[in-house]
């Protein structure tokens, strides 16, 4: 049988799309792996708040008739203004005081605000699911692809795209970036040179919440439902893309997703979709048999 | 052991009294209808309604003066669902004399009894044990059940999907849970016992999943007509959203997980079109509302689970016993065989191997953001 080149295409827009979403998550395990050495586990918490927050003030925008680019500006700003205080607010209640504390103790404490969060949002919100606005149209430019993928798909990517570039420069050409960089060397060096660390340590998370709001909202916008438990599986997914990447590494975070989302859906496609977590999770222990640091993660040398 | 004479002599009389006792009571005119479940236990919910369903009909019979001046006298068993609890409550049963058992709850129980009853000749119905085997394997033509199997909703399915759509190419799809997947490995037997049409895709989907589009253009490639699903709501709304924006019109049927208002209200416009089966709706039946009043009235409390199921059991059984004139098991069996009769759940009658006609799913269609029963 020839190659079906048109059915390799469809898998791989589909794992481009898995991929970027887990990217957009895994950026903000990997940003506060750098930065404090902890794995933030309610960051998929985050992201589902991000989801539910959109959700309510979309509601509302609707109730008061404003247009419906108002209305996504609007709602996407409070979104990530709301995930953003957050992570601020997980940062300082469940890590801050057991920064010095030996490494298990704040990655319990993560676990428990995962689920502590998602509760809370259980009970506060509904338990139920529940349909999701569809904030992205169906571009008239994309029909003749429509088959191959869709305006959310295509949405997706964009934003993932924008989102690495703008962290990049942030990063990179900042004030606060440089001083991100520097904590992340060596926090109490960077400390001794004038770096307000607590500060940089929340820019972070809030960077990072910001990060998976977006993802929030443009998943659940693409699958038109959510739920207080959508947060979960996808952190966990997010996390191995970011240990697959190497964790720590930003570049790394967003190849460790691409591979992920690409090894789920070529597996679905060519083998079995009953196989596709195993496929993904043996491609992760292979890579971390030849790189043990990921991808493009940096074997740490033990000091001495 | 050793008794003190006095106390021995107050033992054998005391057993002698209970020995007696049933031999008194059975030679009274009672009919003895033992209701076997779980009473107790984390599995009560599904039980108790039955016993409540009984003892409101056996008040109405017994008011109106019983069956053929008769009284019905309702004998209690906790099983707890339990296999081997479920055997003591048998045997406790028939050393009362029961007549007939309604019961066991469970399926497991119920196979586990059903040589001890069948072996004196006891007619059993129950009413939610699904197993298809009970019935289908025709062991036991002493059991009857007002419920419907496990694989009747496949059949279902399968038939609308071979008869009305007419479709040649299935996709079968699971979520890999024990509900999905039991109902698509039902459905892929029945398919293949068939024979008209041919599966061309066979796929177990990851629950939760954040995209499901890699899966949906494997659908796409394999040509399917239909795609018949088992599993619940969150991933059918997924798949059904993919599957339309994608410009399928690959038809999408599936199991009473994703009949629930929630599906259309999640996947909105895309659930057009969608065929979900379910219990047949017999929320309109004039009987079922006044056995629902019954209920209130006497336990103040809405009915639970299988109690329109056992009234309709015990309202067949009082008309078969009374038909019959005897509870005697090929008398009883004839009867429930031969007549049709007005219940809670439409009208019933039982085929050869014991299973309730009339009682079973219906396949229904999302018209207008609505689940339309199909005729």
């Amino acid at each position: 049988m020839d190659f079906d080149y048109q059915y390799f295409i469809e898998l791989f827009a589909s794992g481009l799309t898995k991929g970027s979403i887990y990217a957009l998550i895994a950026l903000g395990y990997t940003m506060v792996y750098g930065i404090v050495g902890l794995i933030n586990f309610a960051h998929g918490e985050i992201y589902m708040i991000g989801a539910f927050v959109f959700f309510l003030a979309s509601s509302l925008l609707t109730v008061l008739g404003l247009p419906l680019w108002a209305m996504i500006c609007i709602a996407t700003a409070a979104s990530i203004f709301w995930a953003g205080g957050y992570g601020y607010t997980v940062e300082k209640i469940a890590y801050k005081p057991l920064r010095s504390a030996p490494r298990l103790s704040p990655l319990i404490s993560a676990i428990g605000m995962s689920v502590f969060l998602q509760n809370y949002v259980m009970l506060g919100q509904t338990e139920k699911y529940l349909g999701f606005p569809e904030v992205i149209p169906e571009f008239d430019f994309l029909e003749p692809f429509a088959t191959t993928f869709s305006s959310s798909d295509f949405v997706i990517w964009m934003t993932t795209v924008i989102v690495m570039l703008i962290l990049t420069w942030i990063i990179k050409f900042t004030r606060t970036g440089k001083a991100m960089r520097a904590t992340a060397q060596d926090r109490t060096m960077a400390e001794l040179v004038g770096i307000n660390v607590n500060r940089i340590i929340s820019a972070t998370f809030i960077i990072g919440s910001a990060l998976a709001a977006v993802g929030g909202i443009l998943i659940s916008s693409h699958t038109g439902s959510i739920h207080y438990y959508i947060g979960f599986i996808a952190g966990i997914k997010a996390f191995t893309a970011a240990v697959l990447g190497g964790i720590g590494s930003i570049p790394g975070a967003v190849l460790g997703g691409l591979v992920l989302g690409m090894a789920e859906s070529f597996a679905t496609g060519y083998f079995s979709s009953a196989y596709e977590d195993v496929f993904a999770f043996s491609l992760l222990v292979l890579i971390l048999i030849f790189r043990p640091a990921g991808l493009l993660g940096h074997a740490e040398t033990e000091k001495v | 052991m050793k008794f003190p004479l006095r106390n021995s002599a107050f033992f054998m009389a005391a057993c002698c009294l209970f020995a007696f006792a049933p031999v008194a009571a059975s030679a009274g005119d009672t009919i003895k209808i033992g209701v076997a479940g779980a009473h107790s236990g984390q599995l009560a919910s599904y039980g108790l309604p039955t016993l409540k369903a009984a003892q409101i009909i056996a008040e109405k019979v017994n008011a109106e003066g019983g069956i053929n001046g008769k009284k019905i006298e309702i004998l209690s068993e906790d099983d707890l669902c339990k296999p081997e609890i479920a055997v003591n409550s048998a045997k406790k049963l028939i050393s009362d004399g029961v007549d007939v058992v309604i019961g066991h709850t469970c399926s497991g129980p119920t196979a586990a009894v059903m040589p001890l009853y069948k072996e004196k000749s006891i007619l059993v119905i129950s009413p939610s044990a699904t197993t298809p085997g009970l019935t289908k394997d025709g062991q036991y033509p002493n059991f009857f059940r007002t419920v419907a199997p496990d694989d009747a909703q496949a059949q279902v399915d399968v038939d609308f999907i071979l008869d009305t759509l007419k479709a040649k190419k299935i996709a079968l799809l699971d979520d890999k849970g024990d509900y999905g997947k039991s109902f698509i490995s039902f459905a892929k037997e029945q398919f293949e016992k068939d024979g008209r049409a041919t599966i061309v895709l066979e796929e177990g989907i990851t629950q939760g999943a954040v995209d499901y589009s890699a899966i949906v253009q494997k659908i796409k490639r394999s040509k399917a007509d239909v795609v018949l699903y088992g599993g619940y709501h969150p991933e059918a709304s997924k798949i059904v959203t993919t599957m339309r924006k994608k410009r399928m019109k690959t038809y999408f049927v599936s199991d009473d997980g994703i009949r629930v208002k929630t599906f259309i209200d999640v996947a909105k416009k895309y659930a057009e079109g969608v065929y979900a089966s379910s219990s047949k709706d017999t929320t309109s039946n004039p009987l079922a509302i006044q056995a629902i009043e019954e209920h209130k009235k006497k336990f103040g409390s809405e009915p639970g689970e299988f109690y329109l199921n056992a009234y309709t059991a015990m309202i067949v059984l009082v008309n078969a016993v009374d038909k019959a004139d005897s509870t005697e098991l090929s008398a009883v069996a004839k009867a429930l065989r031969s007549e049709t009769v007005a219940t809670p759940m439409g009208n019933v009658s039982f085929d050869e191997v014991g299973d309730a006609t009339g009682i079973g799913y219906a396949v229904s269609k999302v018209v207008d953001g609505e689940f339309v029963e199909q005729k």
